[in-house]
C-alpha cells in the first residue's frame, strides 16, 4: 500500500475506458467511455441491471480483461496493455477476488484454499509460514477452528468467509466482490457486509458489484451504470452499518448460522 | 508455483479419483510390464544360447559329409558317406591353425548290462574329442589314442545312460553290451544338459571311432569331422583351407558343388541369436503399441480432468497463476500417473517373467537397464500425451473459466 503515493491516494483510475466485443459481424459496445476515480479506503457499490456493462467493467477493474480503448491506472501504474502473465502478477499482489458462487476448490481444506494465492506469489514461503499466515487470516474472518474443514462441511456464509480470507491473504490494495451476497440469505449477507465494513474501516478499498439496493447501502459510494455508461455516481447518504443490523436481526432469529458446521 | 506444492496438488487430484487413475494407468502398466517380461525372456534365451555355444567347445568347425545341395540329390548332413578317415588325417596334417581333430561316427543302438537295457546314441570319436568339447569326466578315465588305433572295446558313457543302465551303481569297469558286443566302461562324463537342437547330450555312449566302425555302425566313412582351431581369428582361413583341401582330395571340379559341408559354430550361434532377436523385436513392438494406447488413455482422461476442473483453473488464474503454472500442474499430473503406471508395470513385468520361467521352465534374465528405460519411457509417454491437455488448460481465459458451469 506504499507504492501508490505518487497517485495522491487514487488507487483506481479509469480514463475513457471502452470495451467492444466482436461476435461475427456484430460489435457489442459493452462499456462506452467510463471515467472513474476511486480513492484508497473507499467502499464502492457498482450497480446496474444486467447488460449495463457492470460485469465487463468489473472484469477490467479486476485485471481479468483489458480495455479496448482508454487507460486503466491501478495504484498509479498503467495496466491497460499488459500481457496475460503480467496481469496475473497484478491480480496476485494488488487485488483480492470474492465471487458470488464462492469458487472454492472442492475437497480441499479451508486452509489450503486460503493459501492458494501465496503459492503463485513472488515470495517463496516455507510451509510453516504458509500455515501461520493462512490460519491468521482465517481467524480474522471468524473461522478459527475450521481450518481443516472442506467447503462441503461449511455453510454458505462460512464458505464466503473462506473466499474473503483467500482474497485478503496477499494484503491487496483493492478487494473486488462480484455479487458476494447473491447466493446467501439476508442474515448471512449482513454478516458478510459486516466483514467488508470492518476491512474497509481498516483501510482496504472495496469495490462490490450488486443489484440489491439494500446491500449497496452498506457501501459509502454508489455507482450506477446503464448502457455501458455511468448513470449516477453519488455518496450513500443513509448508510447501513452491519453491526447495528446484526443486533436487530439477532433479536429476531438468534444464532442461525452456528447450527451448520 | 513451487514444485512441491504442484506435486501435492497432482497427487490429490489423482487420489480423488482412485479407480479412474488406476484404470488410466493400466495401459501403461500392461505396456511396461510386457516390455520388461519380453526383454527378460529374450535375454534369458540369449544367455542360454551363449551357455550352449560355450558347452560345444571353443572355435569349433564341423565338417559334415554330404551337402544340402549335392548334385541334385539332397542327402542331408552325414548321409553321403563321402568323408574318409584319410580326410581327417589330411586336415590334421595340412591345415594350419588346427589344434585338434576328432573323427565322428554316429549310430543308435540298444545297450544292455545285467537285466537293464536302454536305447541310446552311439558316438565314435578320437581320444581328443573330450578336450575339444571341453567335456570332463565325472568318474573313471577316457580311452587313449592307443585304444583308438587298436579299436579296443572300451567306451565312456553319458550321465543319462549311466543312470538308466546302472542306477546308483558305479559303472566304471563294468561291462556294457552294445549290439551284443561287450564293451568295458572306462568312465562317466559330467552332465552337459540339452543341446541347441533340444537333444539330451548326456544320453550317449562314446567310444573310439574305429571300434564304432568295426563293431557297431559298420562301414568305413565318417559322419563328420570335428575340428578345433587354435585361435578365433584363424577360423575363417582354416575353414577356407579345409574346403579347398577336401575339394582337391575328392576331385571336385570347379563349378560343381561340394560333397561336404563345413559348419562354423559361431554361425549357428548367430542364427539362434538372430531368431531370438526377431522374437524379442516382435514382442517389443506389441509392447510399444500397448504403451501408445496407454498414452492415449492418459490423454483422454487428462482432457476430461481439464474440463471438469475448468472452474478450478479459473480460480487459480484469477488469484495470479501464470499459464505456465497451470501447464506444469497438469503435466505433472499426467507424468505422475504414467510414471506410477511405469513403476507398477516394472513390478508386474518382473513377477510375470518369474512366473513364466517357473511355469514354462524358460530362463529369464531381468535387466536393470531395461527397468530404467521402461521407467523413463513411461514418464516420457506422460509428458507427450499430457502436453496437449495441459496446454489447453493453460490457455483458458480466466473469465470464461470462472463462469464455466
Amino acid at each position: 500500500m506504499s507504492e501508490g503515493n505518487q497517485s495522491n491516494g487514487v488507487v483506481v483510475e479509469l480514463d475513457d475506458v471502452h470495451k467492444i466485443y466482436r461476435s461475427g459481424d456484430m460489435e457489442v459496445h459493452a462499456v462506452c467511455g467510463v471515467s472513474l476515480k476511486i480513492q484508497t479506503g473507499e467502499f464502492v457499490a457498482l450497480m446496474g441491471s444486467s447488460g449495463s456493462g457492470k460485469s465487463t467493467l468489473m472484469n477490467i477493474l479486476g485485471c481479468l480483461d483489458r480495455p479496448t480503448r482508454g487507460r486503466y491506472l491501478l495504484d498509479g501504474q498503467d495496466v491497460s496493455h499488459l500481457e496475460r502473465d503480467q496481469l496475473a502478477d497484478y491480480r496476485n499482489s494488488k487485488l483480492g477476488f470474492v465471487f458470488q458462487s464462492f469458487n472454492l476448490l472442492p475437497r480441499t481444506s479451508a486452509r489450503e484454499n486460503v493459501e492458494l494465492p501465496l503459492l503463485y506469489g513472488a515470495r517463496r514461503l516455507t510451509n510453516a509460514e504458509l500455515r501461520e499466515k493462512s490460519d491468521e487470516v482465517l481467524k480474522s474472518v471468524g473461522l478459527a477452528g475450521r481450518e481443516d474443514h472442506h467447503p462441503s462441511q461449511l455453510s454458505g456464509g462460512q464458505q464466503q468467509r473462506v473466499a474473503i480470507g483467500r482474497a485478503l491473504i496477499n494484503d491487496p490494495e483493492v478487494l473486488l466482490a462480484d455479487e458476494p451476497t447473491g447466493n446467501l440469505d439476508s442474515r448471512t449477507s449482513v454478516e458478510i457486509m459486516e466483514i467488508f465494513q470492518r476491512l474497509n474501516d481498516h483501510g482496504i478499498t472495496v469495490i462490490m458489484v450488486t443489484h440489491e439496493a439494500d446491500i449497496a447501502s452498506y457501501a459509502r459510494r454508489n455507482v450506477v451504470m446503464r448502457d455501458g455508461l455511468v448513470k449516477t455516481d453519488r455518496a450513500v447518504t443513509q448508510r447501513f452499518i452491519a453491526a447495528d443490523e446484526m443486533t436487530k436481526l439477532g433479536r429476531l432469529e438468534p444464532e442461525a448460522d452456528e447450527t451448520q458446521s | 508455483m513451487r514444485l512441491g506444492a504442484t506435486f501435492k496438488v497432482a497427487g490429490r487430484a489423482l487420489r480423488k479419483n482412485k479407480l479412474r487413475s488406476v484404470l488410466t494407468a493400466l495401459g501403461i502398466i500392461i505396456g511396461v510390464g510386457a516390455v520388461i517380461a519380453m526383454v527378460s525372456i529374450g535375454n534369458g534365451a540369449k544367455a542360454q544360447v551363449q551357455a550352449q555355444i560355450a558347452s560345444l567347445g571353443q572355435n569349433i568347425l564341423q565338417v559334415f559329409s554330404g551337402s544340402v545341395t549335392a548334385s541334385g540329390i539332397r542327402t542331408g548332413f552325414g548321409g553321403a558317406g563321402t568323408l574318409k578317415i584319410e580326410d581327417a588325417e589330411a586336415i590334421r596334417r595340412e591345415v594350419p591353425g588346427v589344434a585338434a581333430v576328432s573323427e565322428e561316427v554316429a549310430s543308435t543302438a540298444q545297450v544292455a548290462a545285467g537285466n537293464q537295457n536302454w536305447f541310446t546314441r552311439i558316438l565314435g570319436e578320437s581320444a581328443e574329442y573330450f578336450d575339444i568339447r571341453q567335456w570332463p569326466l565325472a568318474d573313471g578315465a577316457s580311452y587313449s589314442s592307443q585304444d583308438v588305433r587298436s579299436a579296443n572295446k572300451v567306451c565312456v558313457i553319458g550321465h543319462t545312460t549311466a543312470y538308466n543302465i546302472y542306477g546308483d551303481e558305479d559303472p566304471v569297469g563294468q561291462v556294457l553290451r552294445i549290439k551284443g558286443v561287450p564293451f568295458v566302461v572306462t568312465g562317466v562324463l559330467t552332465q552337459k544338459g540339452f543341446s541347441l537342437q533340444g537333444t539330451d547330450q548326456d544320453d550317449v555312449v562314446i567310444m573310439p571311432f574305429t571300434s564304432a566302425m568295426k563293431r557297431v555302425a559298420g562301414g568305413t566313412t565318417l559322419r563328420n569331422i570335428n575340428v578345433q582351431i587354435a585361435s578365433e581369428d584363424q577360423i575363417e582361413s582354416a575353414q577356407q583351407q579345409i574346403v579347398s583341401l577336401l575339394r582337391q582330395r575328392h576331385n571336385i571340379r570347379s563349378g560343381r558343388d561340394d560333397d561336404f559341408t563345413v559348419r562354423n559354430q559361431q554361425e549357428v550361434a548367430d542364427t539362434a541369436n538372430a531368431t531370438a532377436d526377431v522374437m524379442t523385436g516382435l514382442l517389443f513392438a506389441v509392447a510399444c503399441v500397448s504403451l501408445v494406447v496407454g498414452g492415449i488413455g492418459i490423454m483422454n482422461i487428462m482432457l476430461v480432468s481439464v474440463t471438469e476442473r475448468t472452474r478450478e483453473i479459473g480460480v487459480r488464474l484469477a488469484v495470479g497463476a501464470h499459464g505456465r503454472d497451470i501447464l506444469t500442474q497438469f503435466l505433472i499430473e499426467a507424468v505422475v500417473l504414467s510414471a506410477m503406471g511405469g513403476v507398477i508395470g516394472i513390478v508386474a513385468g518382473i513377477v510375470a517373467s518369474k512366473v513364466i520361467s517357473m511355469v514354462k521352465n524358460w530362463p529369464t534374465v531381468i535387466s536393470p537397464l531395461w527397468m530404467l528405460i521402461a521407467f523413463l519411457v513411461s514418464a516420457a509417454v506422460g509428458i507427450f500425451f499430457g502436453f496437449y491437455p495441459a496446454r489447453e488448460a493453460s490457455r483458458l481465459d480466466p473469465i470464461d473459466a470462472l463462469r464455466y458451469e
